[in-house]
């Protein structure tokens, strides 16, 4: 600082601490640029060896057969694929009303004590490890049902999933103009139909995209489905029997010395990636766009 | 009616933490009951019915140790990041690395546990890790971290893969605390003369401090409840050394390997739920303190939403 408060024309001792200045200056710059680069090689390594890696396990019998016996070639994971729809799509069905439905509370109604506390306690639920959530379901409905089971996966997700989709439409529902709502109110509304009828719909395309957020998370998901669904080598369809997903499919490939296993585990966890990275990336690009557009 | 049916559903979260809470408290009683202090702080764990002994130190120092590996490694570069998004670059470059650092934290834990096991140990056991003890390794006091067995699974290569998973939560909290610094202070700082170095270390960093610290807490929050990456390249191991070149096991990795065989008849099943507990409660106080201290930034700044401003990147990023 000193020097900067001198002439330019005091020589000497101030170019020497304007050019330590900038050295240091140059060398924060260049320290920024590496944690920039740093930050990227994981990304880079980790899609581009999934990718490799995992192309060459994907055929039709990849996505259409269960799996072979270990060390036999050949086989694929359907079981995985379809338990996943199962679980994630009975947690979907659980989450998104419940969800909604607490951030129009949050964003319609909720002022006060009572509001803030329920905020505070979904941004809790929200850093919840999903190993707590699994084994949280496991000692309610696992223990209770006696069995394993797409259902118990299910609800263990919604756990995870409700208070993401609460925060995430409440923010949105947030964006909507304050003028539309007095405006329906001031036709004579009732405060309900306004919320249904102008507030929801105006920000149905963020209260999509915060859905698909809470799916993509619930999609990758390993360990509470590992506690609650269990697995099955077979496809399953019923709610109450043990029921397979991709996710715990690659972690118990990953964990086998099984070579063949190996390849079909990477093949699962490209597909995953595909699936979760397209969520993300389509939910962005919506996001960004809805804003504008309500804004 | 409407407002009492999303009344009672937004209720319904607090009961479900509450829920949760008693639940797992209730069934981790018995292990609390039978072993008292020493659940926490023996060093054996045997689930054999007969012989049946929990003592969760090993797990809770496991999950210590790869979670301060974790910050360590990560804090800076996140912090970095942020300042680099929000000071440095702007405009086209902004926004495709701001989407790339997010979904790296959209990658399933599951697909960085595959990764760390089948590609980064080998490269930490053949390269990493022994290139480590050649140098850091001769430094005293803190060369102890780095000597020991390189090879398998160890509490290192598990802090490495934590530090790239929390990666994207701490920079996204960061940048948002660093955002709500007001314009006047970087301006008054530049008008006197000031570097852009000196101008982040004089007038930006010192407002964002807290909220850094709330940033670094909830990354140390995710870090200590991670399961499945963990699980596959920690080693499983029991033992509590110095070294960091030694397989550990984290309390989340030996719910998901031993709950299976966990039976009521001994005190097994109370004994997972007991560590469940343990973690929760960590993972809740790290949270709580998190979002107050990043809270405590915004609001100390005068930021635009406060409340909403730290919280909407969380969101996001989680996805």
């Amino acid at each position: 600082m000193s020097a900067a408060t001198g002439t330019v024309r005091t020589s000497g001792l101030s170019t020497r601490l304007a050019g330590s200045r900038r050295a240091k200056d140059r060398a924060f710059t260049i320290f920024l640029w590496l944690c920039g680069g740093l930050a990227m090689l994981p990304l880079l390594f980790i899609t581009s060896y999934v990718v490799a890696k995992g192309a060459s396990a994907l055929n039709i019998d990849f996505f259409t057969k269960e799996p072979a016996a270990p060390g036999e070639p050949g086989g694929g994971i359907v079981q995985s694929f379809i338990g996943t729809g199962l679980i994630v799509g009975m947690a979907t069905a659980f989450a998104v009303p419940l969800g909604v439905l607490a951030a129009v509370y949050l964003s319609e109604y909720g002022r006060g004590r009572l509001a803030s506390a329920i905020r505070f306690v979904a941004e809790i639920l929200l850093s919840t490890p999903s190993i707590v959530a699994g084994a949280f379901i496991w000692a309610v409905v696992v223990v209770a049902l006696g069995s394993f089971s797409a259902l118990a996966g299910s609800i263990a997700l919604t756990v995870l999933m409700w208070p993401i989709v609460a925060r995430a439409t409440e923010e949105i529902l947030r964006l909507v103009p304050q003028e539309l709502r007095e405006g329906a109110l001031a036709l004579g509304l009732p405060r309900w139909k306004v919320i249904l009828r102008v507030v929801v719909p105006t920000a149905g395309a963020g209260i999509f995209t915060a859905i698909m957020l809470a799916v993509a998370r619930g999609m990758g998901e390993t360990a509470p489905i590992l506690l609650t669904a269990l697995g099955n080598e077979f496809v399953n369809v019923h709610p109450l029997q043990p029921t397979d997903a991709v996710p715990l499919r690659v972690y118990n490939y990953a964990r086998t010395p099984v070579v063949s296993q190996h390849a079909i585990g990477w093949g699962g966890a490209l597909t995953l990636l595909v699936g979760v990275l397209l969520l993300s990336i389509t939910a962005r690009i919506l996001s960004s766009r809805q804003q504008r557009r309500i804004r | 009616m409407f407002r009492g049916l999303s009344l009672a559903i937004a209720v319904g979260m607090i009961v479900l933490l509450a829920v949760l809470l008693w639940v797992l408290a209730s069934g981790g009683y018995r292990a609390f009951a039978t072993f008292g202090l020493h659940f926490l702080t023996g060093r054996s764990w045997n689930p054999v019915f007969g012989r049946e002994e929990f003592g969760a130190l090993p797990f809770i120092f496991g999950t210590l140790v790869t979670a301060a590996v974790a910050i360590v490694l990560a804090v800076p570069v996140a912090v970095g990041l942020a300042i680099l998004l929000n000071e440095v670059t702007s405009g086209w470059l902004r926004n495709p690395l701001a989407v790339l650092v997010d979904l790296l934290a959209a990658i399933p834990s599951v697909v960085y546990g595959l990764w760390g096991l089948f590609v980064m140990k080998p490269v930490f056991d053949h390269t990493v890790e022994p290139f480590l003890t050649r140098t850091v390794g001769r430094v005293p006091l803190i060369g102890a971290l780095f000597r020991g067995n390189p090879n398998g699974g160890d509490l290192f290569t598990a802090g490495v893969i934590l530090a790239i998973m929390i990666l994207p939560i701490v920079t996204a909290v960061t940048r948002e605390v660093v955002a709500v610094v007001p314009g006047d202070l970087r301006e008054a700082a530049l008008a006197l003369g000031a570097t852009r170095y000196e101008t982040i270390r004089m007038a930006v960093l010192p407002y964002a401090r807290s909220g850094i610290v709330g940033a670094t807490v909830l990354g140390l929050g995710r870090a200590l409840g991670e399961t499945i990456a963990v699980s596959l390249v920690v080693g499983n191991g029991l033992g509590i050394g110095v070294s960091l070149f030694k397989p550990g096991f984290t309390i989340p990795a030996v719910i998901a390997s031993e709950f299976r065989e966990a039976t009521n008849v001994g005190v097994h099943r109370s004994a997972l739920l007991a560590l469940a507990v343990v973690l929760v409660a960590i993972a809740l106080v790290l949270a709580a303190m998190s979002r107050l201290l990043v809270r405590r930034t915004v609001k100390l700044v005068g930021g635009p939403s406060v409340g909403g401003a730290a919280e909407v990147p969380a969101l996001k990023v989680t996805g």
